[in-house]
């Protein structure tokens, strides 16, 4: 038992809690261009400090939990009557239907952001079918909107949110919901009082595991999105490979770190609670 | 069809056209054979030869497969580990400490991930002049980012898992590393194999992380498909996505397979 402790907690020391040192010591240090690697250690905090004042920093933490918190609400309505759904299909039926939402899961997470930039682009399928259909008359291109980004979350992280939905829809005591109909409560009122509230474990799961990974998200914004839209992950990406400002691109990083640190928190207590239901 | 089978039918339907349209849609354009992924032009195999002249690509997949097969491997064993400790030793100094540590890598953004590990590596270079950037680092970063799946799925499987067989084992004068070898460790096996699976998934598709730490020599499959994709739509990126598409159906039908065999 103490090897299965001390291997795990070994390595992660190493190549998991020494690294965010690093980050913050680098964060605090200086950008210096001409030396390899370019930083210049020290202690300022002139990093966040711009990252603070700068207009583009601050939009970019806004747009990002704008972008995130409208996604996960979509992700949310689409992914409740799916879970719903096959909650209360034959038992028989549901590992294949659950199936259904994971594979694409296992699939390229780069595909199925590649697949909707043909779907997507100018003369692309979809504007092709809104002109046919008249709904719009000259729609042009939805790549490089913000509607293309939100749509990539939603389709990349639709399975987190069905599947711990599912989870707390299957276990729900279908006999409440007959109390209740026998007591003249109508299918709406049944479901507002009882499904919903006690589905909320589930809905609260699924929101932080679509929520937390967009927050950072950079391959979507950049494949779908356009110069204008602003995403955190996207400029940290930027400051680092483009600029090669590493200690603002480390500034930033904390900066992203401490603003999951309550999501991330809340998952964990909501994990480690389930967890004790099940042992 | 009374009405909320109507509803969930709808709900159904719609949710998995909206999963499925666009993979079939990539699947089907990589048999066009125009250029454009917009206009079919008629049937055409020449992106998947071309494909597989793509000396380039080959290589990058090669590497890609290379690295997978042994960060996989690396994540299983420490995996199995830590979801044992997690399961097995309910108190422990620094236990919270230690659950928080290996589940931390699954919800950290990746870009914060990978700007960490790269620092780490370059420190280590200032200090120890290595490891090169390249296989050895790459497979090191994505072997930190999959522990904590193993170790969710080995840990859940322990949770629920009969604890007289280990007791009984133990009352007849086994060891506990007999008994880990003997009992235990048959009977979580498929959980540490559809856990190596995901881990080997994880690596195999890792673009942000991979980035960061991979030096200017190595390129990995999605480094490639991400350069390549980035100037636009590309057919060969079609017929790569049909067969990432093929393997992965095959895959996630195997690991059901695994993790449904009742002990």
């Amino acid at each position: 038992m103490r090897y299965a402790i001390a291997l795990p907690f070994l390595w992660l020391a190493v190549f998991f809690l020494l690294p965010f040192a690093l980050v913050l010591a680098i964060a605090l240090g200086t950008n210096a261009p001409d030396v390899a690697p370019p930083v210049e250690l020290g202690f300022s905090l002139k990093n966040f400090a711009l990252l603070f004042s700068d207009d583009l920093y601050v939009a970019a933490w806004l747009s990002s939990l704008r972008i995130a918190a409208t996604s996960t609400l979509i992700a949310l309505l689409l992914g409740y009557p799916m879970a719903y759904a096959i909650a209360r299909a034959r038992p028989e039926r549901r590992p294949l239907l659950l199936m259904l939402v994971v594979l694409p899961f296992w699939t390229s997470f780069l595909i199925r952001i590649y697949a909707w930039m043909g779907l997507l682009a100018k003369n692309g399928l979809i504007d092709q079918f809104l002109r046919w259909s008249g709904i719009a008359e000259n729609p042009g291109s939805i790549l490089g909107t913000e509607w293309a980004v939100h749509l990539g979350i939603v389709y990349a992280y639709l399975p987190f949110m069905v599947l711990p939905l599912y989870a707390t829809l299957e276990k729900l005591d279908t006999s409440l919901l007959e109390a209740a109909a026998d007591l003249g409560a109508r299918p709406l009122t049944a479901f507002l009082t009882i499904t919903l509230p006690l589905s909320l474990p589930g809905i609260v799961a699924g929101c932080l595991l679509v929520f937390i990974p967009s927050i950072g998200e950079f391959v979507i914004p950049d494949l779908l999105g356009g110069t204008e839209t602003l995403m955190i992950g996207k400029v940290l990406w930027d400051e680092f490979f483009t600029n090669a400002d590493w200690p603002l691109a480390s500034a930033v990083a904390i900066c992203l770190l401490v603003l999951l640190v309550a999501p991330i928190a809340l998952f964990q207590r909501q994990q480690a609670r389930s967890l004790e239901r099940r042992t | 069809m009374n009405g909320r089978a109507r509803f969930a039918f709808t709900a159904l339907a719609f949710g998995y056209a909206f999963l499925y349209l666009p993979i079939v849609l990539v699947i089907v354009y990589s048999f066009n054979e125009s250029r454009l992924v917009t206009v079919w032009a008629g049937f055409s195999t020449k992106w998947w030869q071309a494909l597989f002249a793509n000396e380039a690509m080959l290589d990058a997949a090669w590497l890609s497969l290379r690295i997978a097969l042994v960060s996989a491997t690396a994540a299983a064993a420490i995996g199995l580990a830590a979801g044992y400790a997690l399961a097995r030793a309910p108190f422990f100094f620094g236990r919270t400490l230690f659950g928080s540590l290996v589940i931390a890598p699954m919800v950290m953004p990746e870009v914060v991930m990978g700007i960490s590990m790269l620092l780490l590596f370059v420190g280590s270079e200032q200090v120890f002049g290595g490891p090169d950037r390249g296989f050895l680092t790459i497979a090191l970063a994505h072997t930190t980012f999959s522990i904590a799946f193993v170790a969710i799925v080995v840990q859940a499987r322990l949770a629920d898992f009969d604890r007289s067989l280990e007791e009984a084992a133990m009352d007849l004068g086994a060891t506990p590393w007999v008994t880990f070898r003997t009992v235990t460790l048959p009977l979580i096996a498929p959980a540490v194999g559809s856990g190596w699976l995901l881990a080997f998934t994880l690596s195999l598709d890792d673009l942000i992380l991979t980035q960061f730490v991979a030096g200017a020599q190595s390129q990995t499959l999605p480094m490639r498909v991400y350069s390549s994709v980035r100037l636009g739509v590309d057919p060969q990126i079609n017929v790569l996505a049909t067969i990432i598409v093929c393997v992965a159906a095959c895959a996630l039908i195997l690991s059901g397979w695994l993790t449904r065999r009742k002990v």
